[in-house]
């Protein structure tokens, strides 16, 4: 599949890989250049494959509180909050934005290899009263991020963006959205459009001073933060609690999607959680499903991993048993046959000086 | 593309800089390119010896490994530091400052076997 800036990402000289079923780019210039320009400036990231999602109608609070962990009824409209939507036992199916736009009128930003699979839950629990839409076919999106972002936004819309993180304007009733959200721990904005003005918007934003990156760069710059990616960090056999998501899991709410298998795990010993893990030395970069030891013993593999392009030091997240979980807590991870030291640390990996 | 005319070149994507019974390895150009930016380089260690053919180094991008083959069979003689201090050395002058090994040439004959800069422009398209 193609996003709306396709020919775009080919003038632009992006380099197009496959990714959750999409031609996207993984960088344009290089992925250290553009990780550079979020951390200093501004980014660009075509987000069009992620998909879109209305809810509306009587009750549609209610719904999507019955079925994401995070508190919808608490948030107010022009608002937006990261949550989660949960198996029955508890594993994420995906995290998502949802953009309180009215009373009961909900725009849901979800991940690209997750459409069909989101999609086709949220309609199998769907009740009477509650509009849902998938219109992601309909949508281009926009991620405009970094220190000068204020800028470009004030060039694209003549107005200041808002302070305040998290803050939704529907810039046109029900077509056109900005969130002050992002994937890179930069201040910043996402901009929800119409497919067809998606080209328009993107040019702007280039002559607005913000430059194009790919995938490659989101993925340094989400890792960085500790952002976790669904499919790697995430999964339908992981909880939010082991994730490190708690903070998104509202337990106070009187019932939604496995509150139950949450409530017992809290209660209890997490099996496992998600830590930050930094290499110690110099090191080859660590990546994706490299194996983690402890005391000599295989405990478990890492979910994500790379050079950090802002610390100079390798990065890794992975699963482990809560007995090896503290801050300072050393392990080894295997990489092409040699084991290098690695430490339990805080997340997120990097703060902004 | 820079490819330049004194060199042998392997499929692989090596060139090397023949001096005497002494080769020079790096990557050619072309392949810095495809690998886009170089964050970590191992070049072998000295005294290693290598057939051709053979994984001699590794250099990694952000997002994959590479294996560095060498172009010669033969003993490993020099290894180049200064890319392990800064691999990005292999991007930006990828026939010079980044170099990744010299090797004493044990069988000169296989040389013949490389392409020169002609064929290995051919083999790139360039």
């Amino acid at each position: 599949m193609r996003t709306p800036l396709f020919d775009q990402h080919l003038a632009t000289g992006g380099r197009m890989v496959e990714f959750a079923g999409w031609e996207m780019p993984v960088q344009y210039t290089g992925i250290l250049q553009e990780h550079k320009a979020v951390r200093e400036a501004c980014g660009l990231f075509d987000i069009s494959h992620m998909g879109e999602f209305f809810v509306s109608g009587t009750g549609a609070t209610a719904w999507l509180d019955g079925l994401l962990t995070n508190n919808l009824t608490a948030l107010p409209i022009g608002h937006a909050q990261y949550t989660i939507l949960l198996n029955e036992r508890g594993g994420v199916i995906d995290d998502l934005i949802a953009y309180r736009l009215g009373e009961e009128n909900y725009l849901l930003i979800v991940n690209a290899a997750k459409i069909p699979e989101d999609a086709a839950w949220l309609r199998k629990h769907v009740v009477s009263g509650v509009i849902f839409e998938d219109r992601s076919a309909e949508f281009a999106a926009l991620a405009i991020q970094g220190p000068q972002a204020s800028s470009v936004f004030e060039k694209l819309f003549q107005r200041p963006m808002p302070a305040e993180r998290n803050r939704v304007v529907e810039l046109q009733p029900s077509r056109s959205f900005i969130a002050t959200t992002g994937y890179t721990g930069e201040a910043g904005f996402e901009w929800v459009m119409p497919s067809t003005e998606a080209a328009a918007a993107w040019q702007a934003a280039i002559a607005a001073g913000a430059m194009p990156c790919g995938l490659g760069a989101r993925d340094t710059l989400r890792l960085e933060m500790c952002y976790p990616l669904n499919g790697s960090d995430l999964s339908p056999d992981r909880t939010p609690l082991e994730a490190g998501l708690g903070f998104f899991v509202d337990l106070k709410k009187p019932a939604f999607m496995a509150r139950d298998v949450l409530l017992d795990q809290k209660a209890s010993i997490l099996p496992h959680k998600l830590c930050a893990l930094r290499m110690i030395d110099k090191t080859p970069p660590v990546r994706p499903h490299y194996k983690v030891y402890v005391n000599g013993e295989p405990v478990t593999e890492t979910t994500s991993g790379v050079l950090s392009p802002s610390l100079g030091y390798g990065i890794a997240m992975a699963y482990l048993p809560p007995a090896y979980c503290d801050i300072g807590q050393m392990v080894d991870i295997e990489v092409r046959d040699r084991r290098f030291r690695a430490q339990v640390v805080k997340k997120p990996f990097y703060k902004k000086p | 593309m820079n490819i330049p005319e004194n060199l042998r070149y392997a499929t692989s994507h090596e060139w090397i800089l023949v001096e005497g019974d002494t080769g020079t390895v790096g990557i050619t150009d072309h392949a810095q390119a495809e690998l886009t930016d170089i964050v970590f380089a191992e070049p072998p260690a000295i005294g290693k010896s290598v057939k051709a053919g053979d994984v001699a180094a590794v250099v990694e991008s952000v997002k994959a490994a590479s294996d560095i083959y060498a172009p010669v069979s033969g003993e490993v003689v020099e290894r180049n530091e200064a890319i392990e201090a800064d691999p990005s050395l292999l991007n930006t002058d990828p026939f010079g400052a980044g170099w990744i090994f010299k090797i004493r040439i044990a069988e000169a004959a296989e040389l013949a076997a490389l392409k020169d800069a002609a064929a290995y422009r051919e083999q790139i398209g360039a």
